[in-house]
């Protein structure tokens, strides 16, 4: 790969708000290019994890490298970076976007500019880069692609007239997209002589040959046996092999250099040494600094995993291990429940995080677990000035103890049509916004700027923002900051006894409503038992609600003759079998989804 | 000799009514024919593997026994004297469907020996037969029931159905009063069952929509309060309740049924019966071809046969035992598998008197009123690990 014309090089991602069309041009850029035939093409070739197809989102960041024949007659080489699609993983986003030259900004010619396509595009032009507008579906019957170019050019500010229409469901004018790349994306600098300077921008752990770093070279040269030393966790290896990326495989090289995508593996154990935004460098002739920008992320969003049957605690440990190898951003320690048992109190960056690891356990794992509802890290400052991060309820400390404490509060866009400004408003004071402004971006179409707690919005926030807005209402937030809150434990108890796992903390200005509507779902979850049992909410020994779960009335079979026992007995069984999957707490059994009813306390 | 008791199945009704999920069709009467002539070869096959058995009691049940001719119940009796020693005073039971019995039948049922009828007549109110997709009327059952009394059947079993759509506790009170006043000798009274694949699961089942002005199944309470007025009346007409849905006067409960509450041996004939011999509970093949097939090659039946366990017998025990109002002796438990009742079930007894499920005694274990409410599921309790 030596001696690669730098000017031929062309990096860049594919930004868009949800459902925008961004996987289905990638896989039409990969298919024109000619790569691949079309025979050859999944449906979407970036999206390789069956459970990122379902969700139709883009979890981990990845990289194709193609090669186009363009009409000038040259060729060219297109570093294609994947980025993921969501807030959780906004960092992942950021250093996928600083590995690019230039960003293709996908616009559906319908919906128009969403919250994500301008969170998305901030973010680019943070990091420099080109941005160059694509108006996708133009096929749709609602399309308005001038519409949209307008609203390109006054809600960004950048100029949408060469814009091509495209269609990336048919292939429409895909092609323009291709020559446009080479015009309008700036080929990469750096100096191939230059001290190594290679920025992680994903990794991901494989089993033969342990962690694969994703990378862009910005200064010097990379090839097997170059001592490579991680900037900030400072792990330091011996390269084995560098390559790039073929669609669907690793593709070995001779060397990388400046201005050139590709992976390098070493004998790394845990991909916690090579933290995305990292910048690699050659340990005997290392650059003079790292790359900016570089941040460890930290969960935002915690919970409690355990096992539904006990005796798979030590398989949940090792499923955990196994996914960390590949997602460094997932943290989790051994707790205990009295409920629950033993299990893990495990960190996210943010609720989709968790979902996506809890549906990996379940699937690729085969665990069934219980999850306790998911809290923010709360900073209790105590009395004797220590500051503790809470991120389990059960830890909080006795109120005596307790001088304040502080929640995580976040800086929220909503955009949103005019005639849903009063309804978003209202949940937003609902859930404890502070009102920063708002500005119309056109006619009817609206930005809202909140201050929110982050604990107000974990749950089903979005939920309530698509229903309340007819599904028009689009959302993106950032991390501002801790506040002082009069923040109180809220306790359930079943049949007098409590159940730590279903503790939460919540605002006390909330508090009564929450304890009541937790007793009304829990109320709706248990079972009839074989006696009356309790439910009530309670803040320290003041019960603020309460319901009651009725004794079971008939359960009983009328006849059991000479024919019927052996039926009977499977029933009875099946009836134990059902009890078996509860969970009991005192003399009453739970079952499992219980312990997750406080996230959909706003259901109906 | 050991004791043995023997149930018949006669797999055929006029028709299906709307809540039954048994084994049975209705067909025609070649089909019939040909089934009696299996059964007769069947029951001939069994000659010298009981011969050290005394029948005790014999059950004929269904389907519809009733619809077989003279000739034919005529015939079946015939082969079961020839081929069981059949005790001289057995309790021998068929079922009667109202809308098939004649003077005719009645005369050869007595000749062959039937000493106790079950007839169903499950509601005294047309409007409710016809709901259950019953083929009689009430006035066909009083026909057969002067016919069967002046016949000399002194041991008679009516059966009934509580909470069927529409029935409030004052009509089912007037059902209950009506029948008491023939004085059966022994009644039954089931509290509907939806069964799975029934007409009435179709309609009444989990979640279903019942149009509007049509009647709904009485609610949980409505039925508690049925069963507890059904003991009440029937108690007050000298009735006592045996069983969770059997009342009998004194000295008429049915030993056929009480054997299988006690775990007696019984051997289940004809198509899909099931039998319990020792420690094998079995059952034959429930389709009619293959049964028929099997009978002529003389093959064996079984279609499925399981070896019980001294804790699958432990369980049998006691879900079974618990179902009768006199409950489980501790002695019995003792004798049958050399434990004390304590030292396998200490604990959930324990639990259950506490929660009032339970009444213990020194002798005896059995269920309170509030636990025959919820007996499944102080039964599951006693599924051992």
């Amino acid at each position: 790969m030596a001696g690669i014309d730098q000017s031929k090089i062309r990096n860049f991602c594919i930004i868009a708000h949800i459902d925008h069309g961004k996987s289905t041009l990638a896989d039409r850029i990969i298919e024109k290019t000619g790569l691949l035939t079309s025979r050859e093409m999944q449906s979407q070739v970036l999206d390789n994890m069956e459970l990122e197809r379902e969700r139709g989102i883009t979890i981990k960041a990845q990289a194709v490298r193609i090669v186009y024949q363009a009409k000038d007659g040259e060729e060219y080489i297109f570093n294609l970076i994947d980025t993921p699609g969501h807030v959780d993983f906004n960092y992942e986003v950021s250093r996928s976007l600083a590995a690019c030259d230039g960003a293709i900004l996908v616009v559906d010619a319908a919906q128009g500019v969403e919250a994500q396509t301008l969170a998305n595009v901030y973010l680019a032009l943070d990091h420099d880069l080109d941005v160059m507008p694509v108006i996708n579906k133009i096929d749709l019957p609602s399309a308005e692609p001038e519409r949209v170019k307008e609203e390109i050019e006054d809600v960004i500010g950048i100029d949408a007239e060469q814009a091509p229409l495209i269609s990336a469901k048919t292939g429409l004018h895909v092609e323009d997209v291709l020559e446009q790349i080479i015009r309008q994306i700036p080929a990469p600098k750096g100096d191939p002589e230059a001290p190594l300077q290679a920025l992680i921008f994903d990794s991901v752990y494989d089993s033969y040959r342990g962690v694969i770093v994703f990378c862009r070279i910005k200064e010097g040269t990379i090839r097997k046996g170059t001592p490579m030393l991680m900037m900030a966790t400072g792990a330091t290896a011996e390269v084995v092999e560098v390559g790039y990326f073929g669609a669907g495989q690793f593709i070995p090289c001779e060397e990388l250099s400046a201005g050139m995508v590709g992976y390098i593996t070493a004998s790394l154990k845990n991909v916690k040494d090579t933290r995305v935004g990292d910048t690699v460098t050659n340990a005997k002739r290392p650059c003079s600094a790292p790359l900016p920008g570089y941040k460890k992320v930290n969960p935002m969003v915690y919970c409690g995993m355990y096992p539904a049957d006990g005796a798979k605690y030590p398989d949940l440990r090792d499923a955990l291990e196994k996914l960390q190898l590949n997602d460094a951003a997932l943290q989790f320690e051994p707790e205990t429940s009295v409920a629950l048992g033993f299990g893990f109190r495990c960190g996210f960056l943010g609720l989709l995080h968790l979902e996506i690891v809890q549906e990996r356990l379940e699937r690729e794992y085969n665990l069934d677990l219980v999850t306790t509802a998911p809290s923010v890290i709360y900073k209790v400052h105590k009395t004797n000035g220590e500051v503790l991060d809470l991120t389990n309820p059960t830890n909080l400390p006795d109120p005596a103890e307790i001088e304040y404490m502080e929640e995580p509060v976040v800086k929220a866009e909503i955009m949103v049509t005019s005639e849903f400004i009063g309804a978003i408003m209202d949940l937003c004071q609902e859930r404890r916004g502070a009102y920063q402004g708002m500005e119309y971006i056109e006619e009817k179409r609206a930005v809202l700027h909140y201050h929110l707690p982050l604990n107000e919005i974990i749950y089903d926030f979005f939920d309530a923002l698509k229903s309340r807005s007819r599904g028009y209402a689009s959302f993106d937030y950032e991390l501002l900051g801790y506040e002082q809150s009069e923040l109180v434990k809220l306790d359930i108890l079943i049949n007098k006894e409590e159940v730590d796992a279903l503790s939460f903390i919540v605002h006390s200005g909330t508090a009564y409503e929450r304890g009541r509507k937790m007793c009304e779902k829990l109320k709706t979850e248990i079972p009839r038992q074989l006696f009356e049992v309790p439910i009530q909410a309670a803040i320290g020994s003041k019960i603020i609600a309460r319901e009651t779960v009725k004794a079971m009335r008939k359960d009983v079979l009328a006849k059991c003759y000479g024919g019927d026992i052996s039926r009977k007995k499977k029933l009875l069984e099946k009836q134990k079998e059902g009890k078996k999957r509860m969970r009991q707490v005192g003399n009453v059994e739970i079952p499992q989804k219980a312990f997750m009813s406080v996230l959909k306390l706003d259901e109906n | 000799m050991k004791e043995l008791e023997l149930y018949v199945h006669i797999p055929f009704c006029v028709q299906k009514c709307a809540y039954c999920d048994f084994l049975s069709a209705s067909a025609e009467p070649s089909k019939r024919q040909d089934y009696v002539d299996a059964l007769i070869r069947e029951i001939r096959g069994y000659r010298q593997a009981y011969a050290a058995y005394h029948v005790r009691t014999i059950f004929v049940g269904g389907g519809t026994p009733s619809v077989l001719t003279p000739e034919q119940i005529r015939a079946v009796f015939c082969a079961l004297r020839e081929s069981f020693c059949v005790d001289q005073e057995a309790e021998v039971t068929l079922e009667v469907n109202p809308g098939t019995g004649t003077r005719e039948k009645i005369q050869a049922w007595k000749e062959a020996g039937i000493n106790r009828l079950s007839i169903g007549l499950q509601s005294v109110r047309d409007t409710e037969l016809r709901m259950l997709g019953r083929i009689h009327t009430y006035r066909q059952f009083l026909e057969i029931w002067d016919e069967v009394r002046s016949a000399g059947f002194r041991n008679v079993n009516v059966d009934l159905i509580s909470g069927i759509p529409g029935q409030t506790i004052k009509s089912w009170g007037q059902t209950l009063e009506t029948v008491t006043n023939l004085q059966p000798e022994h009644l039954s009274a089931y509290s509907l069952m939806l069964e799975k694949g029934t007409p009435f699961h179709e309609k009444y089942g989990e979640g279903k929509q019942i149009p509007d002005g049509e009647p709904t199944l009485p609610d949980e309470e409505t039925d508690r309060l049925i069963y507890e007025e059904t003991e009440r009346i029937l108690r007050a007409y000298g009735y006592t309740r045996y069983e969770i849905s059997n009342y009998a006067k004194e000295g008429y409960q049915c030993r056929h049924n009480v054997g299988y509450w006690k775990r007696k041996d019984y051997l289940g004939i004809g198509l899909g019966a099931s039998s319990l011999i020792g420690n094998r509970r079995f059952c034959h093949v429930s389709d009619l071809r293959e049964y028929q097939k099997r009978v002529k090659n003389r093959r064996d039946l079984c279609e499925e046969t399981t070896l019980l366990s001294v804790k699958d017998e432990m369980e049998e025990f006691m879900f079974l035992g618990l179902r009768m109002t006199e409950g489980i002796k501790k002695p019995d438990f003792y004798r049958a598998f050399g434990r004390t009742i304590e030292q396998i079930y200490g604990e959930v007894l324990a639990r259950m008197e506490r929660y009032g499920l339970l009444e213990i005694g020194d002798r005896e274990v059995r269920l309170t009123d509030r636990g025959r409410d919820i007996s499944n599921a102080v039964f599951a309790e006693f599924l051992l690990e």
